[in-house]
């Protein structure tokens, strides 16, 4: 269907937990993403996540109200370890989900072989970045879409989306997310706990804070000092990869990989919707029903301005951002930094 | 670090800036008249929501200093459905706990409510977390998934005081509602 020249993006949302995945749908999701209690998903947080039961109920829940629920399986299992992630595909299609996100060629394979009904997007933890990679796993395992790395321009976009069979999903708000996903080995390297087969970036039982009384702040993940943050500065998230360092060739310490910041593609909805984008995913699965509410509604406000045939008014979320700052990165172009 | 480490250590007072909520008011009340509230609050929450509980996994035994930097006093928290412990002490009595969560009164009751982000209170430096992160992160986790208002489940403990104190509360936001905006 068309809309003030566009076709109608789905607005796919973030849910940590069921309440969380109720707010999601109502401030206008189109499609909820969320994850079992285990490994299986890059987001295996304390406390995180859907048990069995919750999923069914959150199923039922967002179908009642026109709402998809796609299931994240989306880590990659361990030698000898694959009866986790069979039983988190099976549960799924058990349960009726709209579609399940996959990046690991042997769950791909596995969901394609046994539930060929059912649809697969290929996660952006699959790191498939060109369209022959994309072609692959459209071809080998019958992938519906595909979730791109966050490393692509508009351009780039649409020149993919002219070589490929499958739908688009691309990230619009959220961790920037520069790192090679699915390829990212930082916090193992610091933690002994994989983001890709434990599904724990930067795990909290090894982040550390330390305030002295002036209220400078030392974060600190497992034996490692990743950042020092003044008293008046704001914040980041734990991850190395946004961590500062002092090295030889530099007089202060700096940002060696990405800086704490927020993707915010606001300003670049209506050019994604033309570039062929079919699906816009929040990120933030980690973050509260707040975040999910002010977000989701900012971002279901604004496509349908824009589908209206208006321009796109997207609240403020300043305040939701890491660091206090957003970008477009690599979006708008590749020299953001 | 293990969390058991953390339980051997407190931290050092923490600071109370300006007022913003009567808590010289607060100051004047002997903790002890406070506790049987408390104790009243923790069993309540404990009977009516043992789903808040299911989320914390192993951390229901762990103690968290709850710090309201503009109120006169500390909670000491243990989430645990069969034995939910909530004290109120006093600053200097530095007592012992695994993890920290600092914030000013009204940024801690709309966090639980679901009305402000905790990450976002973090990055912006209003609300400062210390010892086991992980116990903090379930606990944050938990609190999130809580079905409707959690601040309401607990206030609806004080039985026919609870109109009035959400009132309190309703009027503490408005007002910081009003002086954001100035």
């Amino acid at each position: 269907m068309n809309n003030g020249g566009y076709t109608r993006p789905q607005l796919v949302c973030p849910a940590g937990t069921p309440a969380a995945l109720r707010t999601a749908v109502e401030a206008g999701a189109d499609a909820v993403y969320c994850g079992l209690q285990n490994a299986t998903n890059a987001r295996n947080f304390p406390g995180l996540n859907f048990t069995p039961a919750e999923l069914e109920a959150a199923i039922a829940y967002a179908h009642a109200r026109a709402a998809k629920v796609l299931l994240a399986v989306n880590t990659f299992p361990r030698a000898g370890q694959f009866a986790l992630w069979r039983e988190a595909v099976d549960l799924g299609a058990r349960l009726g989900i709209d579609a399940l996100i996959v990046a690991d060629l042997g769950v791909a394979d596995y969901a394609a072989r046994t539930y060929p009904a059912l649809r697969l997007h290929l996660s952006v933890q699959a790191g498939a970045s060109s369209p022959e990679a994309i072609r692959f796993y459209c071809e080998e395992f019958g992938v519906k879409r595909v979730v791109l790395p966050r490393i692509l321009t508009v351009a780039e976009i649409a020149d993919i989306h002219r070589q490929i069979p499958c739908e688009i999903e691309t990230f619009v708000f959220g961790n920037h997310g520069l790192m090679a996903e699915g390829r990212c080995s930082l916090s193992a390297y610091a933690t002994g706990l994989s983001t890709n087969m434990d599904g724990a970036c930067s795990p909290a039982a090894d982040v550390h804070y330390e305030e002295d009384a002036a209220r400078n702040l030392t974060t600190k993940l497992g034996p490692f000092v990743i950042d020092r943050f003044a008293c008046n500065e704001n914040a980041g998230y734990p991850t190395i990869c946004k961590g500062r360092y002092l090295t030889d060739a530099r007089n202060e310490a700096y940002y060696a990989f990405e800086e704490p910041v927020t993707l915010n593609l606001a300003g670049l909805l209506p050019d994604l919707m033309r570039a062929g984008v079919t699906a816009l995913k929040v990120e933030g699965r980690q973050r509260s029903r707040a975040y999910v509410r002010a977000v989701v509604s900012a971002f279901r406000k604004a496509v349908d301005d824009i589908l209206a045939g208006g321009e796109a008014s997207l609240a403020s979320l300043l305040a939701l951002t890491e660091g206090q700052r957003e970008t477009e990165g690599a979006y708008r172009s590749k020299t953001w930094r | 670090m293990s969390s058991r480490a953390h339980a051997d250590r407190s931290t050092a007072p923490l600071q109370s800036p300006s007022q913003t909520v009567p808590g010289w008011l607060l100051a004047a009340v002997p903790l002890v008249l406070l506790q049987p509230l408390l104790t009243h609050i923790a069993t309540h929450v404990a009977r009516s929501r043992p789903e808040l509980f299911a989320r914390l996994g192993p951390h229901t035994d762990k103690l968290f200093l709850i710090d309201p930097i503009d109120l006169p006093f500390v909670l000491l928290l243990r989430p645990n459905a069969a034995r939910p412990y909530l004290q109120a002490r006093r600053r200097f009595e530095r007592p012992r706990h695994d993890a920290t969560i600092a914030g000013t009164f009204l940024n801690l009751v709309n966090m639980i409510d679901g009305s402000l982000d905790g990450d976002a209170l973090f990055f912006s430096r209003d609300l400062r977390v210390g010892g086991d992160t992980e116990a903090v992160v379930a606990l944050r986790n938990a609190l999130d998934d809580f079905e409707g208002s959690a601040f309401d489940a607990i206030v609806s403990a004080f039985g026919p005081l609870s109109a009035p104190l959400r009132l309190v509360v309703s009027s503490l936001r408005g007002m910081r509602k009003r002086k954001r905006h100035e």
